[in-house]
């Protein structure tokens, strides 16, 4: 698997921050989760195939997330109403952010949209404590990405290693 | 991307260990996927022979698949008295049963005792479980079912015939 041609935001950059609704009646700013690493799993959509799914993956993998500190927050351009409905039926126990209106913007703010679609890709940042990307990585959009990288990158934060040169180029 | 770690004395495998080519599964007994593979493997076991190795790997979705743990659990009890296969064949053939009652009487069937069957249902091998997991997760696994072919990550069609012209050519490079 390698990463093709991206202009996903590269390690080193300081992460953009937003307020985007987590629920309904619920916002979530990504300066609310400062102080421990946060994983920013952008992903085209709800509803894929459910064994190969990665929200349900990362779901699985959400005790591994939490044991090396981080907080994990799924983002899609699907609307709160679509993304509570997805959740329940998968039984997901971390938020999915709604990129909804404007449509895609914080997608584009990371170098992930797809204008053509409508999605954003399939891509991923490991954001340290201070709120810098330290590992950023854009799967094929067919392809579920797996959690080995986001491990990996965790684990060198955990370990105070300097991730920053290598990163995907 | 690379199986890690390999397989080595604690996997359970069937065929020859010194055979050409393993085939490692990531499976769920519970995934619908891995039940369709099934017996798609089975016949290219048939038909590559004393050239394959199988091996079965431990990837349970359980927040997905309610009951995909104790299946597990129980499989790895049966390997305890060395009927792993038995039990992986028997949940695969009953995917629609795998409730605690159901796996309780396949465990009485392969010959369990009623101990050792309440032992894998109240966590006995989730250690087992949770290291072939991870091991998946390192090695790139992120669905189930997933393969590696010789410790590579195969990602082509699943179907017998397509897996057996993969295998063959693999066997006659090892060759």
């Amino acid at each position: 698997m390698s990463a093709f041609q991206t202009t996903a935001l590269p390690a080193g950059e300081v992460a953009p921050d937003f307020t985007l609704p987590a629920t309904p009646d619920q916002m979530l700013a990504l300066s609310d989760l400062r102080g421990q690493p946060v994983i920013l799993a952008f992903y085209p959509a709800d509803w894929s195939p459910v064994c190969g799914d990665q929200m349900v993956l990362y779901n699985q993998v959400l005790p591994e997330f939490r044991h090396l500190g981080a907080h994990l927050v799924g983002i899609s351009t699907d609307g709160v109403w679509c993304h509570a409905a997805f959740a329940h039926d998968r039984g997901l126990h971390f938020p999915l952010l709604a990129d909804f209106e404007p449509k895609g913007e914080i997608a584009r703010r990371y170098g992930v949209y797809r204008p053509h679609e409508g999605t954003s890709e399939r891509a991923l940042f490991v954001i340290d404590a201070e709120g810098v990307i330290r590992w950023s990585y854009v799967s094929p959009v067919g392809l579920n990405p797996g959690a080995d990288g986001i491990l990996d990158a965790l684990e060198s934060l955990a370990g105070k290693r300097d991730v920053t040169k290598e990163a995907v180029s | 991307m690379s199986l890690t770690p390999a397989v080595g004395p604690h996997d359970h495998s069937e065929g020859l260990p010194d055979a050409p080519v393993t085939l490692v599964e990531y499976g769920d007994y519970e995934c619908p996927y891995c039940g369709e593979a099934y017996p798609e493997l089975k016949a290219v076991q048939r038909l590559m022979g004393d050239r394959l190795r199988f091996v079965f790997r431990n990837f349970p979705l359980t927040e997905a698949h309610p009951h995909a743990a104790h299946a597990a659990a129980m499989a790895e009890a049966a390997a305890g008295i060395g009927k792993f296969w038995e039990m992986h064949d028997m949940l695969y053939e009953h995917q629609g049963a795998l409730d605690d009652r159901s796996l309780t009487r396949y465990g009485t069937i392969v010959g369990l005792t009623m101990g050792q069957i309440e032992q894998a249902l109240s966590g006995a091998h989730d250690e087992v479980l949770r290291r072939d997991f991870m091991s998946g997760l390192r090695s790139g696994v992120n669905g189930t079912p997933a393969l590696f072919i010789n410790g590579q990550r195969y990602d082509g069609s699943r179907d017998a015939d397509s897996l057996v012209e993969v295998l063959r050519a693999v066997a006659r490079d090892v060759a």
